[in-house]
């Protein structure tokens, strides 16, 4: 059996399978699965079962999510299923390459997660940058519809679906579940407060599951090769397998789909190579932009979330960015100062006008202006713009890598002060 | 929706061309609302016209019979919606941290010193407007940046100069 | 009923509030900016942070906002906690950075929310030492100025403007540090309701305008309790003086009325008090020269008129004393409400209903609780617009219906909004041209007024077929009929409002009907609009038959040759020639006014009265609730008080003539409940109206006499012209100006209300003067319609322009349009009128700009019934219209404001 479900059919030299390689390779066999007569409830509990974390960030169990939505007679009978494709987490490089390289794992997914919750309407949220994928995915689209896994009464189930493909128009904050919803009504992408959450009122008020790319494309391999399969695929903790990707100064940086449970240095030195000749690595962000900084002292720990976690730090969306010794921490600190800063939604006060401070904090360091005082004011921000301070969790996000960073990086944040210069720079 | 009549701002509306209109009406059956039509709209009238002038806003405000305000408030938020003109080619160049590492910032003043643009800035010949992007989720094909519509990866100053002079003889 | 702890203090709280309005509730001081008592929470500014405790044995607690928690029962949470405070001193640290700290020429510095907050907070010492973010301001019109950089960006005005008045012209842009709150371009904003947003922002970005032009710190201003006396709601006011000139109008609170909210019309249309055209002296008028009289001559004059016969035509814009006392002056016979014929008769049908126990008519605060509302022929945004605010948030009910089904607070602004999308409560229209309100409108029926009764007689057939059938109704209207009568009988809370300025009396009595259909227990809810602060104080003084075609019949046959009119334009009342007839007729005309007209140029004596600012006085708004304003300055000019003119007695007091009108007026004896009792105050101090901090009193008429003056003396009322007295916060039932300590902004209200949007501690909302009678009426016989070829006379008001006085305020003009009638496209078709051109009217006489609109009923002709530039009492019902064939055209303009203050949603798209 297969134990890389996610990426099986994907080799990015080539045009994505159509729709029927695809299904020549096992694809939309869940699907006929469920048109013999499984219920909703019965996918649902097997997704529960399976385990499945959900893929965008926060790791929230993907079933039991999913059993929040309500059933029965006195539900708004519209239900919707939202696909989050808004990719924009500095360093996160994995859904492009599902939708880019398998379509049709996406829609086989997207089809079971929706009639789990007996949604009738999807809509796939996708970044406006990325036009490949739209390009795909709207062929794939075209296909499904024809072959019959779309449109009304699939397969004779008396299930209908519609999958609409909307593409943004360049907002990180859009990837946040709720600004998402605000965004796909046409409103400006602010999030929504939660209590209540989407789950009971999401898109147009009716309740709504948002889901992310690689969450979904779980979906297809637990339904068609079972839940014992799916969890032993692991190495550890977490079942399944997760893609997982290196940017920086490494020899080979790239994205591959391997275990939960892998440990941080097959990733780094195996599949990555390990650092470029003459460079030493210093730390890395083990899951994108808005996670904590580690060191090398950490590259034993297993990929999984919880095991992160205890290092204090999240695996959010696996994929990696590497700083080496010869790259200034305080300017990738700033870089990612200035790009949470730019994309707050301008909503709440810590967020919108905190950060702008931070940002410009990290640009006196740059230009030899820092001092002592600004050092205690970035202290403080850690604290200040942390967890259920903000309304959404986009400042907490960049509260990771600042105040990690700060701590790891206490010398070079004293040198810039001293030296009143980047001593990276030549 | 109400109007000022003496400042009423429809008379200074556009005609929506027939295109534009056939593939907004198309974007109408998508959505159970058609105020969530509206940055559809607004992305397919840049589609046509290059940007979104004051013109066009107050076009398909009207035409979807949403306020110009709320309308605004959307095309403002988005960083992919031009409210001002830009060059035949937009530059969206990534500056995020993967990008950065690997060397965005002397690619960006290679495009300064060639092109003759920086962040927000169109050239002279009307040809390329620059913008900084988020991360394109391409990081380990880092530094990136788009051209219209297309992805250029494992750029170098070399292959900047190439695709621009590409994109200049177009 | 919970019980939390705050700072280990237990409080009995309502658990469907959060915490933050029960910590206001509660008297505790926790600053806050987003949140706003009207409008629920937004989470967005992260100003009132509190400390969280799962259970006594937590010592950590999370952080959570206030705003955004329910006060559940068992909570245990920390105002006081050091972690709190530090957030909260941050949070004003974060909102400051880019603030221009430019409270020295701010407007709103002395009574600045973010004043307030920021010392609240304990940010004082600045750190931020880069660069501040910087905006462009935009031109909003004649009422609001924009300073954008004084943003905190806290989405109140959006939230305001948009989500609660309804406004489409407002609007959040850009993000994050860059976030804007303007107009998509430059331009007048366009909502009725504009002006709160200078008190809905909590620092000075949205600013009075007129108000920044003469700006005096607002503890130099002398303030007073007033009503606005722009239209029948009666709102409460606080006006604010300073070196004898009125400089602006601010809400102030009555529970049951206006709550935080007043309208544009209110807020600025009060500027023609300062007009120096206002008459000043008592003066005989012969042959166009003016001779100055005394007082005592003109006593002598009166008395000597008072021997003879003499009519006396009062006001629906004059005060009760004034109409009392002119009552008194000339006896009831021969008192007159002076209101048109039509309206007089309309006026007391209304009366007679008010007094009908099977309804009842509801407080504005009530209006908002409607779950069904039908609205017969009023156009109620111009007519009485701060009832069509109430009615944007009646359509709400639904929404916080169906939140409560799935467990969302109220509170939670936003989501209950998301949850709801386009569900609102019905709300249906019936009316001869769309309203204002059509955009919330659930049906809205276009159709001439004999049609419109007609359907509204069918509907009362529906809800229950004892209440008797209409003529004939086209059968495309059965299905609303249906709906509509389905709709009201489903409403737990249903609302009928009609009222006089449809000019139509059928459509007040198919209202009745459908109200007496309705049958609820404690009477339905039946609201009938009346057009003047006073219309129905002076129905209630004036006898039914005394209409004014009555009185002009007493002077055409020369049975008296006398009259006394006070406050009161005829040439508003009755067409221009028959007023001109009869007043020539008279032998004496004595004629009390504030500004000249038509009628004073008329007068042999021209008596000054003084403004609705400068005396004591009382009015009866639509429901019959009495409301007492207080004088907030003395008039320096020999006007007085139209009363005082009449009253025989020298100095006799407002409040013994009050007494008296409650003794022997019918229906007014508890006019006196108004009255402070003067025994309540401590050992007899006064309330001042001059704050505590009032600056230059000594020195304010230096310029005239070195010699510093006494201080002003108010014998007659219980309130002073100085600073000293016992403070109004300690009698909140004469509040006119709030202020606690820290809280130097309007927000300080919830200091003096029982609980946030409750009643004041010790205030009363006004009288109700209207008692019902034991037995109810019966249902109105339908009437039978002519049909006619003609056009239909529609009268169509502008809340800038159809009020006498506040159309004289010179920024309320800038609002103005010139006389406009608006017609179908097929009647312009017909006599081949276009958008803007000059048309004709009736006897060809009147001129005014053609506004043609898809949405009017073919058939009906609106016309303009605004500042009288078009003698509307000369049209006839079934008036003929015509293209103005004038080649200059051009400059044919009236007064050249076009249409400019015209908000119309269905002006046909033709260039004008
Ligand atoms: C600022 C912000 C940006 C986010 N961006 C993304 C994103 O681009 N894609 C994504 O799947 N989730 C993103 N998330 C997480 C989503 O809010 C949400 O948790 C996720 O889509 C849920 O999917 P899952 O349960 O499948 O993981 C973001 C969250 C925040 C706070
Ligand atoms: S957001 Fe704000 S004021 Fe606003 S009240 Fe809450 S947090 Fe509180
Ligand atoms: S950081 Fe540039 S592509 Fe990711």
């Amino acid at each position: 059996m297969v134990n890389n479900p996610l990426t099986k059919n994907i080799d990015m030299s080539r045009p994505p399978k159509d729709i029927a390689a695809y299904e020549a390779a096992d694809g939309y066999q869940s699907i006929q699965e469920i048109a013999k007569g499984h219920a909703p409830d019965d996918v649902l509990q097997l997704v529960k079962d399976s385990g499945l974390k959900g893929r965008g960030g926060a790791g929230f169990p993907t079933g039991l999510k999913w059993s929040f939505v309500p059933q029965g007679e006195n539900t708004p009978a519209q239900k919707y299923l939202v696909v989050n494709a808004d990719e924009m987490e500095p360093g996160t490089f994995k859904d492009r390459l599902l939708m880019e390289g398998d379509p049709h794992l996406l829609l086989e997914g997207m089809i079971i997660a929706a009639y789990a919750i007996r949604a009738s309407k999807a809509y796939i949220f996708l970044r406006g940058e990325y036009t490949v994928s739209e390009q795909a995915l709207n062929i794939a689209i075209k296909e499904a519809y024809e072959r019959g896994f779309l449109g009304k009464n699939i397969l004779g189930t008396g299930f209908d679906l519609d999958i609409i493909l909307h593409t943004s128009a360049g907002r990180y904050i859009c990837g946040e579940e709720t600004a998402l919803l605000n965004a796909l009504e046409g409103k400006r992408a602010n999030p929504r407060a939660k209590p209540p959450f989407p789950q009971v009122s999401g898109l147009w008020g009716k309740p709504t599951i948002v889901n992310n790319v690689e969450t979904i494309c779980n979906l297809p391999g637990i339904l068609t090769y079972g839940i014992e399969w799916y969890q032993s695929l692991t190495k550890g903790a977490d079942h399944g397998t997760k893609l997982f990707g290196v940017s920086g100064k490494v020899k080979n940086p790239g994205c591959w789909e391997l275990p939960l449970g892998t440990p941080i240095r097959d990733l780094i030195e195996g599949h990555a190579q390990g650092m470029q000749n003459g460079l030493e690595l210093r730390a890395f962000l083990p899951g994108g932009g808005s996670t904590d900084f580690m060191s090398p002292e950490h590259l034993d720990l297993k990929l999984d979330y919880g095991e992160i976690a205890k290092a204090g730090s999240r695996l959010a969306t696996g994929t990696m960015i590497i700083l080496d010794d010869k790259t200034c921490p305080v300017g990738m600190i700033g870089n990612l100062m200035r790009f949470f800063s730019h994309e707050s939604c301008g909503f709440c006060t810590p967020c919108r006008d905190g950060l702008p401070w931070v940002d410009e904090i990290f640009q006196g360091f740059e230009n030899g202006f820092g001092n002592e005082k600004d050092l205690q004011i970035l202290h403080e921000h850690v604290d200040y713009l942390g967890p259920g301070r903000t309304f959404c969790a986009l400042a907490p996000g960049a509260t990771a890598p600042l105040g990690s960073g700060l701590k790891l990086f206490k010398e070079d944040f004293e040198r810039h002060i001293i030296e009143k210069r980047c001593p990276y720079k030549l | 929706m109400s109007k000022n009549v003496i400042a009423s701002s429809a008379v200074r509306a556009r005609k929506l061309s027939a295109d534009e209109i056939a593939e907004i009406e198309h974007e109408m059956k998508l959505y159970p609302d058609k105020r969530a039509v509206g940055l559809e709209a607004l992305k397919i009238v840049q589609k046509h016209q290059g940007w979104v002038s004051d013109e066009s806003l107050l076009a398909i405000a009207k035409y979807l019979n949403i306020p110009i305000a709320d309308l605004e408030g959307v095309a403002t938020f988005f960083n992919l919606v031009y409210r001002h003109p830009v060059g035949k080619n937009v530059i969206l160049f990534c500056n995020s941290v993967s990008c950065w590492i690997m060397g965005c910032d002397g690619l960006r003043e290679h495009i300064k010193k060639e092109v003759g643009i920086d962040f927000g800035e169109t050239s002279e010949d009307d040809e390329f407007t620059m913008i900084p992007v988020p991360c394109l989720g391409d990081c380990d094909r880092a530094p990136v940046m788009m051209v219209g519509s297309d992805l250029h990866r494992n750029l170098t100053s070399e292959k900047i100069d190439q695709i621009i002079s590409r994109y200049r003889n177009k | 009923m919970a019980k939390i702890v705050i700072d280990g203090v237990s409080y009995e709280v309502n658990p469907d509030n959060n915490l933050l309005q029960e910590c206001l509730s509660q008297g505790l001081d926790l600053p806050y900016f987003c949140w706003h008592p009207c409008m629920g929470s937004a989470g967005a500014c992260r100003q009132c942070a509190v400390k969280q405790y799962r259970d006594e044995e937590d010592k950590d607690g999370i952080l959570v906002m206030a705003c955004m928690t329910p006060a559940s029962d068992g909570s245990i949470i920390s105002i006081e906690d050091d972690g709190a405070k530090s957030f909260r001193s941050s949070v004003i640290e974060s909102l400051m950075i880019s603030h221009p700290h430019d409270c020295p020429v701010c407007e709103e510095g002395g009574e600045c929310h973010l004043q307030d907050m920021t010392l609240m907070s304990g940010h004082n010492y600045r750190r931020y030492d880069k660069k501040k973010v910087t905006h462009l301001n935009q031109y909003l019109g004649p009422f609001i100025n924009h300073e954008m950089n004084r943003c905190i960006t806290c989405y109140r005005c959006v939230r305001y403007y948009d989500d609660y008045a309804g406004g489409t012209d407002l609007s959040a842009q850009a993000t994050h540090h860059h976030t804007y709150f303007g107009r998509h371009e430059d331009g007048v904003l366009e909502s009725e309701f504009s002006g709160n947003l200078v008190e809905v922002c909590p620092t000075g970005v949205f600013t009075d305008k007129s108000f920044s032009e003469n700006y005096t710190r607002k503890w130099d201003l002398q303030v007073a309790p007033s009503v606005c006396t722009g239209c029948a709601v009666g709102c409460n006011t606080t006006p604010g003086e300073r070196y004898g000139s009125l400089r602006r109008i601010v809400n102030r609170y009555n529970s049951e009325v206006n709550g935080y909210f007043l309208c544009d019309r209110g807020r600025f249309g009060f500027d023609y008090v300062n007009n120096d055209d206002r008459l000043k002296e008592a003066v005989k008028q012969i042959d166009g020269n003016e001779e100055v009289q005394s007082k005592e001559k003109i006593r002598e004059v009166l008395t000597e008129i008072a021997n003879g016969a003499t009519i006396g035509i009062g006001s629906p814009r004059a005060s009760n004393e004034a109409n009392f006392a002119l009552r008194c002056f000339v006896g009831d016979e021969n008192f007159y409400s002076g209101m048109s014929d039509s309206e007089h008769e309309l006026s007391q049908l209304v009366l007679g209903l008010n007094r009908d126990p099977s309804f009842q008519t509801p407080s504005v605060r009530e209006i908002e609780k409607a779950d069904a509302v039908i609205i017969l022929g009023e156009d109620v945004t111009n007519v009485a617009p701060r009832i069509a605010l109430a009615l944007r948030q009646s359509v709400r009910n639904k929404a916080l219906d169906l939140a409560k089904d799935c467990n969302i607070p109220a509170w939670q602004d936003a989501a209950v909004r998301e949850l709801a999308q386009h569900e609102r409560s019905p709300l249906c229209v019936l009316s001869s041209y769309v309203s204002r309100l059509d955009d919330i409108a659930s049906d809205s029926l276009i159709d001439s007024s004999a049609n419109l009764a007609n359907i509204a007689y069918a509907i009362a057939n529906k809800i229950v077929n004892s209440a008797p059938a209409a003529a004939d109704v086209a059968a495309e209207y059965n299905d609303v009929i249906d709906r509509v009568a389905q709709q009201l009988s489903a409403a737990k809370n249903p609302l009928v409002i009609a009222g006089t300025s449809s000019d139509n009396a059928d459509l007040i009595k198919a209202a009745a009907n459908i109200a007496r259909a309705l049958s609820k227990e404690n009477g339905t809810n039946l609201c009938l609009l009346v057009p003047e602060v006073n219309s129905l104080g002076v129905s209630l003084l004036s006898g039914t038959k005394n209409s004014l075609s009555s009185a002009f019949e007493r002077i055409q046959n020369g049975s008296v040759s006398s009259a006394i009119i006070v406050e009161n334009d005829l040439y508003r009342r009755a067409s221009h020639n028959e007023v001109d007839s009869v007043l020539d007729k008279l032998s004496n005309l004595v004629v009390i006014d504030q500004l000249p007209n038509a009628t004073t140029a008329k007068a042999n004596y021209l008596l000054p009265s003084t403004a609705f600012s400068e005396h004591e006085a009382t009015f009866v708004n639509y429901e019959g609730r009495a409301q007492l304003s207080f004088q907030v300055y003395r008039n320096q000019s020999n006007a007085q008080s139209a009363w005082r003119w009449l009253s025989d007695a020298e100095d006799g007091d407002v409040d013994a003539l009050v007494n008296r009108c409650a003794a022997e007026a019918k229906g007014f004896d508890k006019l006196g409940n108004l009255l402070p009792d003067p025994e309540e105050f401590i050992a007899g101090m006064k309330i001042p109206r001059q704050s505590h901090r009032y600056s230059g009193r000594t020195a304010m008429k230096a310029n005239l006499n070195v010699h510093e003056p006494k201080q002003e003396e108010d014998s007659e009322s219980v309130m002073s012209f100085s600073m000293e007295g016992i403070s109004s916060q300690k009698d909140a039932s004469i509040l006119a100006s709030s202020w606690s300590p820290q809280w130097n902004s309007n927000q300080s209200i919830s200091k003096f209300q029982e609980e946030v949007n409750g009643e004041l501690k010790q205030g009363h909302t006004g009288a109700m003067l209207i008692a019902r009678s034991e037995t109810a009426g019966s249902y109105f016989p339908p009437p039978t319609v002519e049909s006619t070829n003609k056009l239909q006379l529609a009268l169509a008001y502008q809340i800038f322009g159809s009020d006498e006085l506040s159309a004289q305020s010179a920024i309320i003009q800038e609002r103005m349009t010139d006389a406009y009638v608006s017609i179908a496209p097929v009647d312009a078709e017909a006599r081949d009128i276009k958008q803007g051109d000059m048309v004709e009217l009736g006897d060809f006489s009147a001129k005014a700009i053609a506004c043609i609109r898809s949405r009017i009923k073919p058939g009906t002709i609106a016309v303009y019934c605004g500042d009288n530039q078009i003698d509307s009492h000369a049209l006839a019902v079934n008036i003929g219209i015509l293209k103005f064939e004038d080649s200059n055209t051009g400059d044919g303009k009236g007064k050249g404001k076009g249409l400019s203050g015209l908000i119309v949603s269905d002006l046909l798209e033709e260039e004008y």
